[in-house]
Order: C-alpha cells, then sequence, then structure tokens
C-alpha cells in the first residue's frame, strides 16, 4: 500500500506465468509423444502381488521376478494386482505404472541397452514392500 | 501488550478456562509436545536408514508403524494445534474484540485434540498417513487401524469447529470501525485457511466413514473384492488433503507477514497483494487435487487438467515470496532470531516450489513420484517453511506469552543447525529419489549412491535433533529464569512497524 507503483510486482508475476506456461507446453508435448504406445509393441501382463512380480508373455510362459525382454523391441506392459496396491518400476527407463487391483494400467518402453537394470515395487504395499524387487534382463535380439 | 498474564495460577484454572489465551496456551504446550514426540520418530527412521540392513528396528512392521506416525503427528497434532495457538492468541487481538467469537466451542475444539492424539499415539497403526485401501481394508491390523480412523476423525471435526470460529471471529465480531480491508494478514491468513478446511474437511470425513465400513466389511466402496474402487478412494482423499496443503502453510505464510516488516522497520510493501494471493490460492488450490495421482493409470486428457491446475497456483504461492523480499529491500532490518526463522523459511519455500514444479510436469513426475523427491519437496514445506515460520513465531510471542526473554544467542544457534540440518536432509533426499530410491522401505539394497546419501540425510537429521535439544532448554529454562522483557518493545524494533492499525487497538 502507501500509494507506491506496483509494476515490479506485475513483470514478477508476468515472469512466473511464462514460466509456467513454458513447462506446462512442454510437458503437455513430452507426455504425449510417451504415451503413444508402438503398434507392434509386444504384450507382458504384469501381475503385482505381495511381495513379487509375476510376467506372463505372449507365448503363454511365466517368470516371478525377473523379467525377459530383447533389446530395440518395444513392450507393452499390462499391470495388474491381485491383492493390494502396488507400483511397478524400472528407474533406469523411466517406466512407472500403479498396479490396482480391479484395473489394467498399461505403459510401453522399449529397452535400447543390453544388460541387467533394477525393477522395484514404489507403492506403499505392506510388511515386505521394501523388498519387493526384481530385474530387468534385456537379451540380445533373437533375429 | 501482555498476552498472558505472568502471576502464576493453578493448571486447571487454565485448563478449564475457555478465554482465548488460555486455549491458545493449551494448543501451543500440545503442539510443542507432539512436536518432540514426532520429532524423536524422526531420529529412528534416520537412524535405521543409515545403513542397509536392520539397525536398530527389529522389523518392517514397526517401521511402518513408526513412519506411519511420525506423519500423522506432526501435519495433526504440531502443524495445525500450533497453528490455532497462534490463532487464539492474535486474531482476537488484531480484530479488536474480546474474544474468539464461540468460546466454549473453542476449548471443545482444542480438547478434541488430547484424544485424538491418544488414539493414533496407543493404536500406531501401519498404513501409512494416507491409510490407502485395499491395504488399509485387508491388510492392516486392528485396532491400529481404526483406532487411527477415529482419531483422524475426531481431529477433523476439531479442525472445522475450530474454522467456524474463527471464520466468525474475524467476519463477524471485528470492530465495526474495521473493514475487512484492514484486517492484519496474520489474521488474513486464518480467515483463507479456514474457509479452506469448511469446503475440503468434510469429503475426507466421509471417506474415512467409507473407510471404516469397509474394514467392517458391511460395505465395499474401496474394496475391489466387493466392487469397489480404490482410486475413489485417492480422490476423496486427495480432493480434502491437496487443499489441506495450504491450510497448513497459510497461517506460517501468515505469521511471517507479522514478522518481516517489524523486523525489517518498513511497512509491508503490498497488503492488498498479500490479501489477494491468500484468497487466490484458497481457490485455485482445489483444482489440482490429482497430481498426486499422475501413475494410477489417469487418461492423458485427465493428467493435462491437473496438471494445469497445479501450475496455475503456483503464481499464487510466488507472490508471497516478492512481497517478502520487496519488504525487506531497503529496510533496517534487524536479524534477531524470529526474522532469521522467516527469512530462511521463505528461502525454502522457494525451494520447495521449484521442487513442486517438477512433480507437476508430468513425465517429470514419473521419476520423482513415491521416490525420496517428493519427501524432500513435502519436507521442504512442513518443515522449511511450516516448522520455521512456526518456530520464529515462537521465539516472536516467547515475551508475550511468559513476560520474559529467551537467550538470543542460543536461538540463533538453534536456527543455524536447524537450517543447515534441514539442508542436509532435504535437498539430499531430492537427489536421492533421482538415484531412484522408493520412500517408506524399511531396508534398502547396498547401492553405493544411496548409502552415501542415506547418510548424508542421517547426519543432518542428528544435528536438527540436537538443535531441538536447544530449544527445549532454551523455552524451559527462559520461561522461568530468563530476563524481564520489555513488553512494549521487547526486541527494540520501535512500535511504530508493529502492526499497521496498532494505533487503533485499544488493548495497547
Ligand atoms: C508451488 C506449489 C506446489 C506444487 C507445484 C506442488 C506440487 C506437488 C506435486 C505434483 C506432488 C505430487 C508428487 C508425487 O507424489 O509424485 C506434491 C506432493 C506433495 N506436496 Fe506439494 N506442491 C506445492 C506446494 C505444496 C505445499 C505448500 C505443501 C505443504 C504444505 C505441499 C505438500 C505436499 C505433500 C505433503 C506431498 C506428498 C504427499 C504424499 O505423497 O505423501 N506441497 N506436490
Ligand atoms: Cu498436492
Amino acid at each position: 500500500m502507501g500509494g507506491h507503483s506496483n509494476w515490479p510486482e506485475w513483470i514478477y508475476i508476468g515472469v512466473i506465468v511464462a514460466i509456467m506456461v513454458w513447462v506446462g507446453a512442454e510437458a503437455w508435448d513430452a507426455e504425449r509423444l510417451v504415451e503413444h504406445v508402438p503398434e507392434d509393441a509386444e504384450t507382458i501382463i504384469v501381475t503385482g502381488q505381495q511381495w513379487f512380480w509375476t510376467f506372463e508373455y505372449e507365448d503363454g510362459t511365466k517368470t516371478i521376478g525377473d523379467l525377459y525382454v530383447e533389446v530395440g523391441k518395444a513392450y507393452k506392459l499390462e499391470i495388474v494386482s491381485k491383492d493390494v496396491n502396488h507400483s511397478f518400476n524400472i528407474h533406469d527407463y523411466v517406466v512407472l505404472m500403479d498396479a490396482i487391483p480391479g484395473r489394467v494400467n498399461t505403459v510401453w518402453f522399449a529397452p535400447t541397452e543390453v544388460g541387467t537394470y533394477d525393477i522395484q515395487c514404489r507403492e506403499f504395499c505392506g510388511l515386505i514392500h521394501y523388498n519387493m524387487r526384481g530385474t530387468l534382463i534385456v537379451e540380445e535380439a533373437s533375429t | 501488550m501482555v498476552l498472558e498474564l505472568q502471576k502464576p495460577r493453578p493448571i486447571w484454572q487454565i485448563m478449564f478456562s475457555t478465554h482465548h489465551t488460555d486455549v491458545g496456551l493449551l494448543y501451543l504446550i500440545t503442539s510443542l509436545a507432539f512436536l518432540f514426540l514426532g520429532g524423536s520418530l524422526a531420529l529412528v527412521i534416520r537412524a535405521e536408514l543409515f545403513l542397509p540392513g536392520a539397525q536398530i528396528i527389529g522389523d518392517a512392521m514397526t517401521f511402518n508403524r513408526i513412519f506411519t506416525v511420525h506423519g500423522t503427528t506432526l501435519i495433526f497434532l504440531f502443524i495445525i494445534p500450533f497453528a490455532s495457538a497462534v490463532g487464539n492468541y492474535y486474531v482476537p487481538i488484531m480484530v479488536r474484540y474480546k474474544d474468539m467469537a464461540y468460546p466454549k466451542l473453542n476449548a471443545i475444539a482444542f480438547w478434541m485434540i488430547p484424544p485424538g492424539g491418544a488414539l493414533i499415539w496407543l493404536g500406531f497403526a501401519d498404513f501409512t498417513w494416507y491409510a490407502t485401501p485395499p491395504y488399509s481394508i485387508i491388510s492392516a491390523p486392528g485396532p491400529a487401524a481404526d483406532m487411527w480412523i477415529f482419531g483422524l476423525k475426531i481431529l477433523g471435526i476439531s479442525s472445522v469447529l475450530g474454522a467456524i470460529n474463527f471464520i466468525v471471529t474475524i467476519l463477524k465480531c471485528k470492530h465495526p470501525d474495521m473493514s475487512i480491508g484492514q484486517v492484519p494478514l496474520l489474521a488474513w491468513s486464518f480467515l483463507s485457511s479456514s474457509l479452506i478446511i469448511l469446503v475440503a474437511i468434510p469429503t475426507f470425513a466421509a471417506a474415512l466413514l467409507m473407510l471404516l465400513t469397509d474394514r467392517l466389511g458391511v460395505s465395499g466402496f474401496f474394496n475391489p473384492a466387493m466392487g469397489g474402487d480404490p482410486i475413489a478412494y485417492a480422490h476423496l482423499f486427495w480432493f480434502t488433503f491437496h487443499p489441506e496443503v495450504y491450510v497448513l502453510v497459510i497461517p506460517a505464510i501468515g505469521m511471517m507477514y507479522e514478522i518481516i516488516p517489524r523486523f525489517s522497520r518498513k511497512p509491508i510493501y503490498s497488503y492488498n497483494s498479500g490479501i489477494f494471493a491468500f484468497v487466490l490460492l484458497s481457490i485455485v488450490g482445489f483444482s489440482s487435487w490429482a497430481h498426486h495421482m499422475y501413475a494410477t493409470g489417469m487418461s492423458f486428457t485427465e493428467k493435462t487438467v491437473f496438471m494445469v491446475g497445479t501450475l496455475a497456483a503456483v503464481p499464487a504461492s510466488a507472490m508471497h515470496v516478492f512481497n517478502f523480499i520487496a519488504t525487506m529491500w531497503n529496510g533496517r532490518i534487524k536479524f534477531l532470531t524470529p526474522m532469521m526463522w522467516s527469512v530462511g523459511g521463505i528461502a525454502l519455500f522457494f525451494s520447495a516450489g521449484a521442487g513442486g514444479v517438477a512433480n507437476a510436469a508430468m513425465p517429470l513426475d514419473f521419476t520423482t513420484h513415491d521416490t525420496y523427491w517428493v519427501v524432500g519437496h513435502f519436507h521442504l514445506f512442513v518443515m522449511g517453511t511450516i516448522a520455521f515460520g512456526s518456530i520464529g513465531f515462537l521465539y516472536y510471542m516467547f515475551p508475550y506469552v511468559t513476560g520474559r526473554m529467551y537467550n538470543e544467542t542460543l536461538g540463533k544457534v538453534h536456527f543455524i543447525m536447524s537450517f543447515v540440518g534441514t539442508v542436509l536432509v532435504f535437498f539430499t533426499q531430492h537427489v536421492l529419489g533421482l538415484y531412484g530410491m522408493p520412500r517408506r522401505i524399511f531396508d534398502y539394497p547396498p547401492i553405493p549412491e544411496w548409502i552415501a546419501m542415506n547418510q548424508i540425510a542421517t547426519v543432518g537429521a542428528m544435528i536438527i535433533g540436537i538443535s531441538m535439544a536447544i530449544f527445549l532448554a532454551n523455552m524451559i529454562y527462559s520461561s522461568g529464569k530468563g530476563k524481564l522483557a520489555n513488553t512494549e518493545d521487547p526486541f527494540g524494533v520501535g512500535g511504530k512497524y508493529y502492526y499497521p492499525f496498532e494505533a487503533k487497538n485499544p488493548s495497547h
């Protein structure tokens, strides 16, 4: 108050609003691309339950704890839960999706390098939540 | 302005009193007790995480119970009652009324806190502070879980009663000579946060009842096995608790509005922009709740809507930062303890907000969500901003409440150690989150970066712990033996800018 003009504050607000618009636009654009699942992606059903992950591949085989994929291919993960909420996470590939009983959530990724990566649960799910871990094994392409 | 009488009185006289300063004192002491209780749990958590493997807590169940009660205590039994303490002392004086509008209701609202707190502490539930179903329905052990639900129910009612009282006191009981546009910003902060409480809390109150009947097996609102949907709970919960974070932060900002101009010996840069930012935040704050739920499988459109809602609230927070800096600009600043806490709080508020913007940007949130980043983010608010603002204000109120001065050197030591500790713990936790460490884990694999950062965080927490012991000693010693305060002007900053309308306040 007190009669001084307020233009510095208006400039400041303008700058903040501009930054927010920029962040929002960039985020919108990036998320739009990230969410576009490639047509040829192979589907893997990922089931979370207290306190381990099960993976079911298109050919009907199942693995527990270890997820096997091939480098360069795209995978669409359908994430479900048998009991409480979990969250499927491969931090190195920024894969994160909640496993919620009664729902099927999808997320996709395409491994770019051969190797092993950590899989973990990132949503609190009880006693052994801290050790609901697994391994992503990225292998050479078979063909 | 002596808010509290110096002459000793029997404890029951204060306990059965309905006078606003007595109820304020009860709130104050209760909230501080819970600050120390909840804070001790934090030290236990940090000690456990110092190294991989079990350290001092034998099992994961105990660990889960400890962090659940830690969070619940500091939010509902420290931050909220502390704000009520300040509101009780100051709001009636600032609107020039003899008491709160409904003194008996005021005392009742306070007396709901001890039973609520007792339920939470005696139960010691394990399902985190958001009690997410279906875990909380099918897995969480009773009676702890049920006691937590009842405890929160009682605390929720208490804050609604308190909110009604503040709103009526400010709007209906203010002195007729005073327009609403003259009410000091601290009182405005209580008006805005109380209005948010009224709109936000009933939703969670309903969700809690639904959770309880789900646990009893008579309903299945959130239980997929009975056709319910856990996501419904997430919406109800966050519809209350995203706005609720502003309920927590707004009074702390209000406290800074009282301290900063006074110790800068300048009027507030823009009173109107302060009001505008409070009101704007109270409204826009309701449009962002599902930013906590990006990873639950929401559609792209939903995510975008809530991201825009979240970003829209940022300018309203940022305006306060500007106002504070512009007030200090060219001021004759006197860096006494309360001012140091406020200025430190603003710096951390700014950092916290910057991190929040990153969370809000949807693709980035898939890196940060439910990692230690989020823990770092909201602790920069709850500890760095709210506790800092509150503790600074406690030093500021101290001479008015006790008639004595605290020890200034110890106050400064407390600030410096807490500030360093806070930076060490919560900035490090942001980075730890980027390295992928999930929150709420009892143990972790020996990844070298994780170990190093956990150790830095633990050391920081211990520094905060020591500073809080110094604080406690200072408060206890000084309230009995400190040197007598000059209650006209305890900080020697002159009365002119006490607060803008002091001259008209007959109670001075
Ligand atoms: C600039 C303003 C803010 C922005 C943009 C912001 C943004 C966010 C976002 C997007 C999340 C979700 C992160 C995730 O779980 O992945 C979050 C979490 C959180 N924020 Fe903020 N926030 C802001 C201010 C505040 C304030 C003022 C407080 C508290 C006083 C606060 C407290 C919290 C809490 C408690 C959580 C985490 C809750 C939990 O998961 O346990 N935030 N914030
Ligand atoms: Cu939020």
